[in-house]
């Protein structure tokens, strides 16, 4: 069975898995090694070998926008974004699976079809509202809801009913215990590898969004990342110069890069979690 | 303890407590805003707050149902789509079937998922620019590549304006698209198969089957659910396609008209200054999600209908196995 026709089958799948992975990296390869290079060289020709001008981008590039600005403005998006969906959706999600107050089954039901809606059914209702509350070119529209996810709660729910056995609560109330405190001594931490999933791709939802915050961010010193990258393509002067503009995206890419490389297991096993779930 | 009824109550109540922090954010940003955009959609609203606004009722629905642009662009959104989940369901099936064969027991699956799915995690702009500059016909580098690979056979290549002509810019993008999103479909297969109990696999070692056989009786059927999910899992998103297709054309451009996507058709109405409608945009948006509405009914519908057919499948085998 394991002839020589074997291994050469095998080594040609591997070498077409490997031709795959360099497709899904070549782009961004080009993208640092022209980075390096200056605008005529990349028009002349090609190539994979760095070239010098990665200073003359980099002034080029913070000449016209402040990228680290950007950065620091989608942190301040995307933290506290995050940590808020974190917290409230384990809380929500906790007290729907083990609580039986009146309204649970409605609620869930609720939070089941919002899940379903598409999110920009709402946007122009939302826009409205932003406008009424004086929220236009302020963080909280874009931190605040997320304290309400369904998506999240609804993966919370499931997954502290698999993990967390009721006894465990009853036998903290034995104790003593306060239900607050259960639930932040307790609950917080036998949840969290299922928390720290849904985060990391909550993070990288906020961190990479683009339509909610071009709605309602329009100052230049607020926008995020993404909004700001946007602006590329109104300005000219970047545009003449296109290692510049490789250099612009390969910064974006570079935090959400570090974040992949720390977490890619949270983050796979949360797709195959979304799945299964189904 | 604390087992009586009225403790059990007192213990119960305090849900309200956990949900209330969720339940007030959910009512004003998420019921809210769905509500006042159905609200609009029913009123001739020019700018939202801005001037008198009436009642209007169907008849920003019935301009959606007569307006041949917002068809032109479900029609745009869903053939990109269309090339898109070919492609990226496609290369995603190839890819489970080659790493859940049970001859050659490829390894590495670890590592090639992170690499397929590295793509995905890329913000939409920033692949937009990414190609954009790559893709610029008479500077971009890919145009130069496909050059010089012309010349090594000595012919002569006219450059492509890949982004910027109506007949390669919808397929482009769709292209993109794949290329963002087939890592995910893959992992989500790969969790299909990995769902697969271990015992079916066996039973057929035992048996003496064939990869194939395998292949077509056990694994192909216990995915189709999954493959079935994917597939509208990405419609759904996929109707909602805005990013790529928006920062990458140019209302000016000459391609402008054969990608511009409902999303991007409701954007014009509902945020661009100058062509403000929000009365037309949120009947879009409502349009829109009947649209999605329908298709998630015939999703489910087509789901019982398998696991009817399944249930009785299994049944007839029982029944086989009994008489035998």
């Amino acid at each position: 069975m394991n002839g020589i026709g074997y291994k050469i089958k095998k080594t040609i799948l591997y070498i077409l898995l490997i031709l795959l992975s360099v497709v899904c990296m070549f782009p961004f390869l080009l993208m640092i090694v022209n980075a390096t290079r200056s605008g005529s060289e990349i028009m002349k020709s090609f190539t994979l070998i760095p070239s010098v001008y990665l200073k003359e981008n980099w002034a080029t590039v913070f000449k016209y926008f402040n990228l680290f600005l950007g950065m620091w403005n989608s942190l301040k998006v995307a933290v506290p974004s995050t940590l808020l969906c974190a917290y409230f959706s384990a809380m929500t999600a906790y007290a729907l699976a083990m609580y039986k107050f009146k309204g649970n089954k409605v609620l869930f039901m609720t939070i089941l079809i919002f899940m379903m809606i598409p999110g920009q059914l709402g946007l122009i209702g939302f826009y409205n509202l932003c406008t009424k509350l004086h929220l236009v070119n302020s963080y909280i529209p874009l931190i605040i809801p997320a304290i309400a996810s369904p998506g999240t709660v609804f993966f919370l729910r499931q997954y502290v009913l698999s993990v967390m056995p009721p006894s465990l609560i009853e036998a903290a109330r034995i104790d003593g215990a306060s239900e607050l405190y259960t639930f932040h001594r307790i609950a917080i931490p036998i949840m969290s590898p299922g928390i720290a999933t849904m985060s990391i791709m909550g993070f990288i939802g906020g961190w990479n969004a683009y339509l909610l915050p071009m709605i309602i961010l329009n100052k230049n010193e607020k926008f995020t990342l993404p909004v700001m990258m946007a602006t590329l393509r109104a300005s000219t002067d970047i545009t003449a110069n296109q290692g510049a503009i490789y250099l612009a995206v390969a910064i974006s890419v570079i935090p959400i890069l570090l974040v992949f490389a720390f977490f890619s297991k949270y983050i796979i096993s949360s797709i195959s979690a979304g799945a299964v779930k189904e | 303890m604390g087992k009586n009824k009225n403790g059990l109550k007192k213990y119960d109540n305090v849900g309200y407590f956990f949900v209330l922090p969720f339940v007030i954010v959910f009512c004003i940003f998420s019921v809210y805003p769905v509500l006042r955009t159905l609200y609009f959609s029913f009123t001739n609203a020019k700018i939202a707050g801005v001037g008198v606004t009436s009642w209007v009722w169907f008849d920003n629905y019935k301009r959606v149902f007569t307006d041949k642009f917002f068809w032109r662009a479900l029609w745009n959104t869903v053939r990109i789509w269309g090339v898109n989940i070919v492609l990226q369901l496609g290369l995603a099936f190839l890819l489970t079937i080659v790493f859940s064969d049970i001859k050659y027991k490829i390894k590495g699956l670890g590592i090639f998922r992170i690499i397929y799915y590295l793509p995905n995690l890329i913000a939409a702009t920033s692949v937009a620019f990414l190609f954009q500059t790559l893709l610029d016909w008479r500077y971009g580098t890919f145009n130069q590549i496909i050059a010089s690979i012309y010349r090594l056979f000595g012919a002569n290549y006219t450059p492509v304006d890949w982004l910027g002509s109506s007949a390669t810019a919808g397929v482009t993008i769709a292209v993109i698209s794949s290329w963002m999103w087939f890592g995910n479909s893959f992992i989500m297969l790969m969790a299909g198969v990995q769902g697969i109990s271990k015992d079916y696999f066996e039973a057929a070692a035992i048996d003496g089957a064939g990869r194939w056989t395998v292949f077509g009786k056990i694994t192909l059927p216990l995915l189709r659910p999954m493959l079935l999910y994917v597939a509208i899992t990405s419609l759904i998103g996929g109707l909602q396609m805005f990013d790529l297709p928006y920062l990458m054309s140019n209302p000016a451009g000459a391609s402008y008209n054969s990608v511009y996507t409902v999303v991007m058709y409701l954007y014009k109405f509902g945020f661009t200054t100058g062509t403000t409608q929000t009365g037309y945009a949120s009947a879009i948006a409502y349009v829109l999600f009947l649209i999605i509405l329908a298709v998630s009914i015939i999703q489910l519908k087509v789901f019982n209908q398998d696991e009817e057919k399944a249930a009785a499948r299994r049944a007839k085998k029982r029944a086989s196995s009994k008489t035998k």
